[in-house]
């Protein structure tokens, strides 16, 4: 790891103030790519700055939707009771990412902020239509993410926490890679009142999408069997090592039944 | 460089160190506890499985200076005297490892395993070991080693 300066926030507005003072400082919020970036010397920031000590880590219940702070572990999102009950599907997600020492340290907020095209968080705050809240402003789920690792905060943004609304049913279903447990494919489906929303993972090439064909089928009959002939197509999906863009095109059709008939 | 003070193994530790350290590196070579290993470079392996604040952590995969104030549990600490921890017993006795490397850091995150269920499946305990691997054994007499250990922790 190339040598650099680590300061410890105070909260959200003093880690806006360093950032904006550093030239190329990072957010370190679990941790769980950053350090693993720093550790191959993928990264040089000249600053790292720590948001663990910015009370950003709280789950409450607004009535219509559930709001997770920024700094809130895995661990916590899977074991919190209001999650379980409000969204279950959330709980799932979160209990199932990576290893359980990626879940104790792992946050909301930076998975979010890192958008990497085989996270898991996007897919649900994309199929939920949720809201990611920063220090200045609130961006809806469509208009957040932008491309592979990319998203539409600002340098020295921060994430101050995530609403998620709550859904009549919603599942979230993915085909873990066998050696690194990423989403090869993970699929999200959430049923609301006025429609079905479908946000795929892990198959991108632009990160995180919403399969419209599966969300029309979907609309019409909320059942497995409604897309059981359903081919995907593999335009714009990823081809790499592990997987052709047909192979994931195949799973994004399989996972989204399994996803369907989860919700029951 | 920061001076870091932590408790480790229940003792307080206070060492001045790069802002880059790894709590691995602050572990073994500030403090000389090589009990805790290091198996891969890319978070993957667990070898470095300590507790923080009680909860398992690879220790190669956050900073000593994150963790000012914290408490740190190592394979060290979890021995009472010559008396092994029941987990550290059941892997003795149930052969629970061969060349031993991936050990302490299985050791470590089977404790956080069973303290917080202490009726687990064989599923359970699987899934559970998940973030660590083991090149020798093939997992079979872990898993035996941690039901062994969960029975006398209390299950």
């Amino acid at each position: 790891m190339y040598s650099t300066k680590f300061v410890k926030a105070k909260d959200i507005d003093d880690a806006a103030t360093i950032m904006a003072s550093t030239e190329d400082g990072k957010f370190l919020a679990g941790g769980m790519t950053l350090i693993p970036t720093l550790k191959q010397r993928l990264a040089n920031p000249d600053c790292l700055v720590d948001l663990s000590a910015c009370g950003l880590s709280a789950i409450n219940d607004d009535g219509g939707a559930i709001r997770i702070g920024a700094m809130t572990r895995h661990v916590d999102v899977a074991e919190s009771a209001l999650v379980q009950k409000a969204i279950p599907a959330i709980a799932d997600l979160a209990g199932h990412i990576g290893d359980r020492q990626v879940r104790n340290c792992g946050t909301i907020g930076g998975s979010l902020a890192n958008n990497d095209p085989a996270a898991c968080y996007p897919a649900a705050l994309l199929a939920l239509g949720g809201t990611v809240h920063t220090q200045n402003q609130s961006i809806t789920a469509e208009d957040y993410f932008d491309g592979m690792f990319e998203t539409t905060l600002e340098e020295a943004e921060v994430i101050r926490e995530v609403s998620l609304p709550k859904p009549e049913k919603a599942a979230y279903v993915k085909f873990p890679n066998p050696a690194s447990r990423y989403a090869m494919v993970g699929v999200f489906v959430a049923k609301f009142a006025d429609g079905v929303r479908v946000a795929v993972t892990g198959a991108g090439e632009d990160g995180v999408f919403r399969a419209s064909d599966l969300e029309a089928a979907l609309d019409a009959n909320f059942s497995a069997d409604a897309i059981a002939d359903g081919k995907v197509s593999a335009d714009g999906l990823m081809s790499d090592i592990h997987a052709s863009a047909e192979y994931r095109a195949h799973l994004i059709g399989e996972m989204t039944r399994r996803a369907v008939k989860a919700c029951g | 460089m920061r001076t870091i003070t932590m408790k480790v193994n229940g003792v307080s530790a206070s060492h001045e160190v790069p802002d880059n350290t790894l709590l691995v590196s602050f572990l073994r070579e500030t403090m000389g506890l090589t009990g805790t290993h290091i198996g891969c470079d890319t978070s993957q392996c667990g070898a470095c499985v300590v507790h923080v604040n009680g909860k398992s952590t690879k220790s190669c995969t956050i900073l000593a200076a994150q963790l000012e104030g914290a408490e740190v549990t190592t394979i060290e600490g979890i021995a009472n005297g010559d008396e092994l921890h029941p987990m550290q017993q059941a892997f003795h006795e149930n052969h629970g490892l061969q060349c031993g490397f991936c050990t302490p850091g299985m050791v470590m995150s089977a404790i956080e395993l069973v303290e917080k269920n202490k009726n687990l499946s064989e599923r359970e305990i699987r899934e559970g070991l998940e973030g660590n691997i083991c090149r020798c054994t093939g997992y079979h007499n872990i898993v035996k080693s941690v039901q062994d250990a969960a029975g006398k922790m209390g299950g």
